[in-house]
This record gives C-alpha cells, structure tokens and sequence, in this order.
C-alpha cells in the first residue's frame, strides 16, 4: 500500500504514521457527543477516510482509501477535510 | 462417536472405512430459542457450553462462510494466562483451566502443548515490568519464573547473546503457556455442540437483524429469515458490521495482524519466544514449520492479508533475536481480521437491544480466550447475566470511563493498541 501525501505525492507507507477515522471533534464538555468521537466507528469495508501524519513534511493527510482492497484514491491535507 | 487409541488401530487395520462425518449439515429451522451468529471459536463454543452447561439445545450457529474458516484458523495459536490488570487477570486464568481439561471434555485431540512462554527482556525498566507481572500472575495462582541471563540461556541457548544493540537480560518464563492446534478446536467444540443438537448452519451469512419495540426477534440471513428469542453476535472482525444491522455502532476498529510458517524443519524451538524490542514472538508446529509473526500493520483494515513494511520488521526482530534460523525458507504469510478496542481488552455484555448479546473486542488475542469466552457468553446468554470471570468485559466502560483494562498502559485509543 503506497499512501498519498496532498503535497508530496504517493509515498511509501513506512513514511506515515497511522491516527484513524477523519472526524470531527465535537465542542463543549464530556458527553456522549466526545464517546463517539473517541470510540465508536463506522469501521466501513470499503471506502474510508482517515487521518495520517506524514512525517517527511509534517503534514497531517486526511486519505480516501479502501479497507478491503488497500486501494488508496487519494488525500487532502487535514484542515480542508471537515 | 468417540475416539480412542484402540479405535484408531481398529480403523488402520480396516482401510479406515468406519469414520463418518463428525457433524450434521442441517438445513436452518424457521426458529430457535438462541441463534449464535458467527462460527469461529468463540461461537461454537458458545453454542457447545449452551447446550452443556445450560441445556439449552434449541441453539442454531450462523457461520457465511465454512466453521473455522476466520481468524481461529489464522491464528499463531498461543495459549497463556501472563495477563496483569484485575478483569483480564481472572478471565484468562479461567480460560487455562479449561484449556487444561479440553481434550478430555470434548474426546477430541485439539494438541494442547504446554511448552511453556519465555517473554524475553532486554533493559532495568522491562525487567521490572515483568517482575511486577510474574507477581500479578503468581498472585491469581499461576505459574510465572523470572529467568535471569544464564536461566534463558539454559533454555534457550540458540538465541544471539553476544548481540549488544538489544542484549538479553533475562525472561519471564510462564511454564503452563504453549499453543494448541487452532483448527481442531473449531472442530472440536463443533462435534460437542452438534452432538448436543445444536444445528451448524454453514454458508448462511447474516444480513439483517429483525428488531422491534426495542427487543431482538430474528435475522435475515441468504438461506432465509430466522426467528429467535435471544441473539449472540460473535463475529470477531466483522463484528462492526453485524452490530450495524442492529442500528448500534461498536468502539471497535478492525486491523489486519500477519503470521508467517516457514518450510518443515527439524525440532530446534521447543518453546514459545517472545522478542521484548520491536515485536516477534515465534513457535514450532508439530509439522516443524517455524510459526511466527509481530505487530499489527497499524491501520484499519479487512483485506486479510498485510503489506510488506511490517513483514521486513518481523523478519528483522527474528534475525536479531535468533539468526540461527535465518537460512529457513518462509512459506507463507497471511492476515487476519482483528477486532481492536481502544484499551485492547474484549467485551462480553448486553446491548440496548433487547434480547441482542455481544461477544467482541479480541484484538490479536482472542484463540487462548476461546474456551473462557465461550463459557461465559454462554452463561450470559442463558441466566442474562455476567459470568463472573467476566463481570469486567462491559461494553460501556469507554462511556462512562470506569474499569478501562489498558494493558500496555498507552492510554485507551484506538490507534495504540
Ligand atoms: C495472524 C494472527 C495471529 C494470532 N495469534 C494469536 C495467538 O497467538 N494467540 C491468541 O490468543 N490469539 C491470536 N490471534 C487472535 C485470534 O485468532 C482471534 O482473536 C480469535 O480467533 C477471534 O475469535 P473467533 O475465533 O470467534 O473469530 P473468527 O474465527 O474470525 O470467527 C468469526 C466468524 O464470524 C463469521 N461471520 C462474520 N460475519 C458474519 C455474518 N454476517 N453472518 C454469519 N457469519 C459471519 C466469520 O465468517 C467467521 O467465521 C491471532 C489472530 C491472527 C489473525
Ligand atoms: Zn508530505
């Protein structure tokens, strides 16, 4: 599985370390809003999107790929993926 | 039918026309009292203390694809009760105990081979880690041995002692660990569990949980709808999905975990190793295949099979630790689907479903829990409540933030364990 950075291009995976799914942090104080941000996941087979810090450039990668085939679509960096 | 010595012979001498099928092939009733979804080890092992211990034989197991056919045959099938935390401590105690009494209770060879675990240290700060759980595991009354340098020496004298970027200070040997043959315990619980009446139901996968008013009534499955009072999800790395037909969503993330066997060789590992710097722990079949493997490939994952960057680290822990099996022509690598909760510690409980049960959560760990999950899912299911051996395993403890078994003390998110 090669990962793609939004600006460096498709890398080796070795460069990437691995946070999880995309998602948005909820606001406010503890509730069940933040379990679901922590814990519970879509866990999808198929088509996903989730967060990778690529260490090279120091970006944090949001990446489209997929869970079943390891086929990776392609990435935007993190801010742009809310 | 059962198995002994005397039949075996008898069979040799006969051309061995006397075996017949150990289990039937039922076609799926319209209903059941519990319906087992998923047949790995922990569903049919489930549905075999169902009927044995709970005399509830009106029990079907929902396997898609073939019994055996997920991770409890994919597994390095190591079996050990080394655990530290209360909740994971007495569980996995439990579960040896079983294991212990298992071929007896099934008539079933499932090659439980007591070889004993040696977790290799390498610095002050780990001995001290493993000092602390030998005492936790001498404390739950099992069997642990601090080994210095010569002690692991003495077992283990293949092992690199001259390598001094990670040198070996010594282990934590765990003499009652080892490994079991992962298919046969399948087939094992299997054979119980039909004997008992329960009815193995193989290529019917589950595509719908039937609910209503809040209570669980049935399942929808590609050989047709089935009705129950009661529904196990014991699903293992699909657990995610099966619990989403309910409407619920799991803290569970699926990750892939590879294993590697090498060509047949001659006996030269008698024990299970584990490597303290970088992760490899490794055993010898029976067959002689040299079985090992590592770490997660750290990212969600269904595919069932790993990438290479975390095959070169397996192989490179292997050739620090023991490089007298460097010249050993690897076979095959696969992948398993693995079941990650944020703390790295399982869950058997009810859902806010009605009627729905849930037997989850195994992470790389789950073939030495067989016979203790199944148990206690089993009384769960029967008397809906806890076992206590794992009173501890709740579903809501990432909510309420109450009774998190961390293990390897890195914090309870999803990404760490
Ligand atoms: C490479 C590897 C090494 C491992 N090493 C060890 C080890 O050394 N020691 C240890 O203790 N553990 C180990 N494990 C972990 C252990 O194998 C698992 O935790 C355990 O097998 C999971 O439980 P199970 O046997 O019930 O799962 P599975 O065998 O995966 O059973 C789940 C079943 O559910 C079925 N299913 C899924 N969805 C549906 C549906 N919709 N309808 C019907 N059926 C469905 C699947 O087909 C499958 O047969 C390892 C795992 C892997 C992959
Ligand atoms: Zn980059």
């Amino acid at each position: 599985m090669r990962l793609s950075c939004p600006h460096c291009g498709e890398r080796d995976r070795r460069e990437f370390t691995y946070k999880g799914a995309c998602l948005t942090p909820p606001g406010g104080d503890w509730g069940a809003a933040w379990d679901a941000y922590l814990h519970l996941r879509e866990n999808p087979a198929g088509e996903t999107r989730d967060l990778w810090y690529h260490e090279p450039c120091g970006t944090w990668a949001a990446v489209t790929r997929d869970t079943v085939s390891h086929a990776v679509a392609g990435s935007v960096a993190a801010r742009d993926a809310r | 039918m059962r198995y002994s010595g005397w039949r075996i012979i008898r069979e040799a001498l006969t051309g061995n026309r006397g075996w017949a099928p150990v289990w039937r092939d039922p076609e799926p009733k319209s209903a059941y009292d519990v319906v087992i979804i998923g047949g790995g080890g922990h569903g049919l092992a489930t549905a075999y203390y169902l009927a044995s211990v709970h005399g509830l034989r009106d029990v079907a197991v929902l396997e898609k694809g073939y019994l055996g056919g997920g991770s409890v045959g994919r597994n390095t099938t190591i079996v050990r009760a080394n655990y530290y935390l209360p909740g994971n401590s007495e569980f996995y105690s439990h579960s040896l105990k079983l294991w212990e009494g298992l071929e007896r209770e099934l008539n079933y060879n499932v090659m439980h081979s007591q070889r004993g675990l040696i977790n290799l240290f390498h610095s002050d700060g780990q001995r001290d880690a493993f000092a602390r759980r030998g005492n936790a595991m001498v404390n739950q009354g099992d069997d642990a041995i601090l080994l210095d340098r010569e002690g692991v020496r003495e077992l283990l004298p293949y092992l690199d002692f001259g390598q001094v970027r990670f040198p070996i200070r010594g282990g934590l040997y765990h003499p009652r660990g080892g490994t079991a043959r992962h298919d046969a315990v399948a087939w094992g619980y299997a054979r119980g569990a039909d004997a008992r009446g329960v009815d193995l139901i193989q290529n019917c996968e589950v595509t719908g949980i039937d609910v209503e008013g809040g209570g669980v009534t049935g399942v929808q499955t590609t050989r047709g709808p089935i009705r129950a009072r009661k529904v196990g999800i014991v699903t293992a790395g699909r657990s995610g999905q099966v619990a989403a037909m309910a409407g619920l969503r799991l803290p569970i993330e699926s990750h892939v975990l590879q294993a590697f066997v090498t060509e047949g060789l001659k006996p030269v590992i008698d024990h299970v190793v584990s490597f303290g710097m970088g992760h490899f722990y490794i055993s010898q079949s029976d067959k002689g295949g040299l079985v090992f493997g590592g770490d997660l490939d750290f990212h969600a994952s269904y595919a069932a099979r790993g990438n290479l960057p975390m095959a070169e680290h397996v192989m490179e822990a292997a050739m620090t630790l023991m490089p007298v099996i460097g010249k050993a022509r690897v076979l095959r690598s696969w992948g398993g689907i693995m079941d990650m909760t944020p703390d790295g510690s399982p869950i058997i409980d009810r859902t806010p479903v009605g009627g729905l049960y849930i037997d989850c959560g195994w992470c790389y760990g789950g073939f030495k829990a067989v016979p203790a999950s199944g148990f206690a899912f089993a009384h769960l299911l029967a008397q809906d409540r806890p076992h206590p051996t794992a009173e501890a395993f709740r579903l809501d403890r990432f909510a309420t933030g109450r009774g998190l078994m961390d293990e390897e003390g890195t914090g309870a998110q999803h990404n760490l364990h």
